[in-house]
């Protein structure tokens, strides 16, 4: 049973995460359509051939549904950074601004642009240009991609940055770490290429479809060949790249990997959990078993997150209370650091107002021992820095499992293509038929996994959510949060019904 | 160097680029006043047609530059983005309905298997251009007449307006008739840009009388706005402004604004230069039979839009003051990024001449051929 905390952080968190997750049921289809589509059109423009025109309009069409609404849910993520995280907005605007800002100037606008010649310049503007525009739309979306995760990135690894007494803020001192953070490379890398995945699953789902009702026959497998091949490319690529995503949280969230692992009690050796059920009255600290069912590989798990055979992984608990064997400073003393930094600096604040310059010198001296641990300061508990474990590690599994499986359904898709034997494989054709519906639930676990596997944490180690978010009351952020449900759900039977039109009436219509 | 400008200098030229991305955004809401004209000049479903169509090929353009325009604004003045944002909670929200529902509208409203119907798709439209922009009238009408906020020694806000005991987080600012009437101007002003684009635009071949209604449109709302810029600038002159001395105190001084125009010359000439370049781009459409009054007047508007912004943040002036609490007003020096942090991103801001130049390279390549009846009509057409 998962307490249910109904105070104003938590509504702010909810209203927060249904839009974010709302907003990824769409951004993923647009990141990897828009290159399908430019996929298409290339070789129509290659080859001249009308039906690849046919094929690149009718994807083109379902890309149009889809981005609008994921444009729509969009601009809400970054207005509610300022309406429901306002604290959280000054103390890391100085450095999570800034890639907003190149988002909007580099991606935003070259999205915005060529999107009016990719679906109103077929008669206006060259072959040439129009494909050169249907590209130019790929890459600003998925330049979008790069400069929000960048940002995201950050947040969940913040380098580049010191914090300032004086206005009580995070301020950059150095642009080229944030970029090039290793996280923000692999949570780019890792959701774009999901991205990919997610729209050839799309592509899978609606040409088997047509497949199996007998429709649309040779677009379907002129569809599936093109989709197949970037799929398979992009789930391989996936599975490694998850593997790098891995090894980077094990490295700065080390929370986060033991309670995607379920791992209470640290160990050298460890075994990685490929399917387990987690005991729900298990409490960071007791003698109760993690599991009620497990299955591991031994070792696998300290491979995976050192590199090393035999090496110690640390669980929760060693996390909490600390393990001075291993080295490890528990979130216990953390917090004491952090409440010392804490008062420091009130301490500093009050002697710059009373003009105080030798007692705010020795206030600002006192806070620079314990200023890395402000964050934990705000801590009531020391299991407050633990997030959920039943929802990180069933959403973890849940990701790997399905990640597993679509390099097998895209290699099988592109196989019985390629033999022209697969409109004969009526069992294989079902299985495409879901695929979507499968890489949404991977695209959407993954998401749970970064975000709810970091909380209580705003940014990691520095602010927690409950200190991040605005001073509104509860009731204010209650009614906007039934308001986006009503809006959203209104919005999704609309999109959902179109789109469901437009698959039914198929390339004809073009 | 960039790198050898000095963090004051930077400070400026942040406000100024955030000024004119938000100019821009004025001229650009010429596709929420055409949303709301769809309903008067419309009487064919053709004339429908042509019109959101039209309009369907642009509003990217300008939700992306509000994108923009808060994405800057966080960027460089994060403490103005935490502070309005979550402190005027209602408004912004209000605001940000208003364009999450035109967002698909465009899309949406024609599609077969569309559940909601046509008329549900061209009311969001309305909203967006009438409340959508009233509200963002009435937030830049606060830069004049304050906020009811405070900040802590954290820079943290509370909002201090209460009505009947609820806190109306910036829903107050409506109270005003300063904010209701740059809000009323801005709308009546989309839509005489919303007419004159339109006029641009559209082929008007096989639907005259549109033309002749869009014609009348750009003179009678020109006359609607009139009374409230008038009211507006009339007020700007002889209002209280928050001025803000050399050690960082503000107070409230008379004629502030009005001064500020005197010691700043080149915003008094933007002023009149853009409010002479709206007359002529309305008279050029309204009576001289030219299509192209679409570029004076938008021109113009972002001339009075840079003032309009630019006129409470310089000349030590607080942009955006706290009736509440006078200390906690925000400047553009208290309120702005780190120097590094803006160093970095005008070192990025040296892309936007080129993104500007490949947005008007492709708006003209589009734009070439106007919009026909047939194109409007076309099955996949908005």
């Amino acid at each position: 049973m998962i307490d249910v905390d109904f105070s104003l952080v938590n509504w702010s968190r909810a209203q927060f995460a249904l839009t974010a997750m709302y907003h990824w049921i769409f951004v993923p289809l647009t990141l990897g359509l828009s290159f399908l589509c430019a996929f298409f059109e290339t070789i129509y423009l290659k080859t001249g051939n009308e039906q690849w025109k046919s094929i690149t309009r009718f994807w083109m069409t379902l890309f149009g549904i889809n981005f609008a609404i994921g444009v729509a849910t969009g601009i809400i993520l970054e207005f509610e950074f300022g309406t429901n995280w306002s604290n959280y907005s000054w103390m890391v605007g100085d450095i999570f601004g800034t890639p907003l800002a190149i988002e909007g100037i580099f991606a935003f606008f070259l999205e915005a642009t060529f999107f009016a010649v990719m679906f109103f310049g077929w008669d206006r503007v060259s072959k040439g240009f129009h494909c050169f525009s249907t590209w130019m739309v790929a890459i600003g979306s998925n330049l979008s991609a790069v400069w929000i995760l960048v940002a995201n990135g950050w947040m969940q690894h913040p380098v580049g940055m010191v914090f300032n007494p004086e206005t009580v803020r995070f301020e950059m001192e150095d642009f080229a770490a944030v970029v090039f953070n290793p996280m923000a490379v692999t949570k780019f890398t890792h959701a774009s290429s999901s991205g990919f995945l997610f729209a050839s699953l799309f592509v899978l789902t609606i040409s088997s479809w047509y497949l199996l009702k007998g429709r649309h026959i040779e677009m379907a497998k002129k569809s599936i060949v093109v989709a197949s091949v970037f799929g398979l490319i992009s789930s391989i690529f996936v599975a490694f790249n998850g593997d790098e995503a891995a090894y980077e949280v094990a490295q700065v969230q080390p929370m986060k990997l033991a309670a995607m692992e379920g791992l209470y009690k640290g160990e050298k050796g460890a075994g990685l959990v490929a399917m387990g059920i987690l005991n729900p009255a298990k409490k960071p600290g007791d003698d109760q078993d993690a599991f009620l069912y497990e299955f591991k590989i031994p070792e696998l798990l300290s491979l995976l997150a050192n590199r090393k055979l035999g090496s110690f992984v640390p669980g929760v608990d060693d996390l909490i209370y600390g393990n001075k064997d291993e080295g490890i400073m528990g979130v216990n003393t953390m917090m004491e650091k952090g409440q010392l930094a804490l008062a420091d600096l009130a301490s500093y604040k009050q002697a710059k107002k009373e003009k105080n310059d030798v007692g705010a010198t020795e206030a600002l001296a006192r806070f620079d021992v314990n200023k890395d641990y402000l964050g934990y300061g705000y801590l009531s508990t020391p299991e407050e820095a633990v997030p959920s474990l039943l929802i990180v590690f069933n959403a973890f599994h849940v990701m790997v499992v399905l990640g597993t499986l679509f390099p097998v359904i895209f290699a099988a898709f592109l196989f019985y293509t390629l033999k022209g034997t697969l409109t004969e494989k009526r069992w294989l054709l079902p299985i495409g038929l879901i695929s979507a519906f499968l890489g949404f639930l991977a695209q959407q676990a993954g998401w749970i996994v970064a975000e709810v596997g970091r909380q209580p944490w705003a940014i990691q180690g520095l602010m927690p959510v409950k200190v991040a978010t605005t001073n509104l009351s509860t009731t204010a952020v209650q009614v906007t949060f039934f308001m986006f449900v009503a809006v959203f759900t209104l919005l999704l039977i609309a999109e959902v019904s179109i789109m469901l039109k437009q698959i039914s009436i198929g390339p004809e219509g073009h | 160097m960039i790198a050898n400008l000095d963090y004051i200098t930077l400070q400026q030229l942040w406000w100024i680029l955030c000024s004119v991305v938000g100019a821009l955004f004025l001229f650009l809401t010429f596709v929420q006043g055409g949303n709301t004209l769809l309903w008067q000049m419309a009487k064919t479903e053709t004339e429908s047609a042509l019109i959101i169509n039209s309009l369907g090929r642009k509003w990217e353009l300008t939700f992306t530059t509000l994108v923009l325009f808060g994405g800057a604004l966080f960027a460089s003045f994060p403490k103005f983005y935490a502070t309005s944002f979550g402190g005027a909670y209602w408004v912004w929200m209000l605001i940000l309905f208003t364009f999450i529902v035109q967002a698909v509208s465009f899309e949406y409203r024609k599609k077969p298997g569309n559940v909601w119907g046509a008329k549900v798709y061209e009311l969001f439209l309305l909203v967006n251009g009438t409340l959508g922009v009233l509200l963002i009238g009435t937030a830049v009408g606060t830069f004049y007449t304050g906020a009811n906020f405070s900040l802590n020694d954290y820079n943290q806000v509370s909002w201090q307006y209460t009505l009947g005991g609820v806190n109306l987080r910036g829903l107050e600012a409506a109270f005003s008739l300063f904010n209701l009437s740059m809000g009323l101007f801005l709308v009546f002003n989309a839509r005489v840009l919303g007419a004159l684009y339109l006029l641009n635009n559209i082929e008007f071949g096989p639907v005259a009388a549109m033309e002749t209604r869009l014609r009348k449109a750009v003179w009678t709302n020109f006359l609607c706005l009139l009374p409230f810029l008038l009211y507006v600038v009339v007020s700007i002159l002889l209002m209280q402004g928050f001025h803000v001395d050399e050690s960082g105190v503000v107070s409230k001084v008379s004629f502030k604004y009005f001064f500020n125009l005197l010691a700043l010359p080149q915003l008094l000439i933007m002023l009149l230069g853009g409010l002479g370049l709206v007359i002529l781009g309305v008279l050029a459409g309204a009576f001289k039979g030219s299509y192209k009054g679409i570029w004076p007047a938008g021109f113009g508007t972002v001339l009075v839009g840079l003032c309009v912004l630019c006129l409470p943040a310089f000349n030590g002036t607080a942009f955006y003051p706290s009736q509440f609490d006078l200390q906690s007003s925000l400047t553009i020096y208290n309120a702005s990024s780190s120097q590094y942090t803006l160093a970095s991103m005008t070192y990025v801001a040296l892309a936007i001449p080129f993104v500007l130049a490949y947005v008007a390279y492709v708006w003209k390549q589009m734009d070439s051929k106007k919009l026909t009846s047939h194109e409007a009509m076309d099955s996949e057409s908005y």
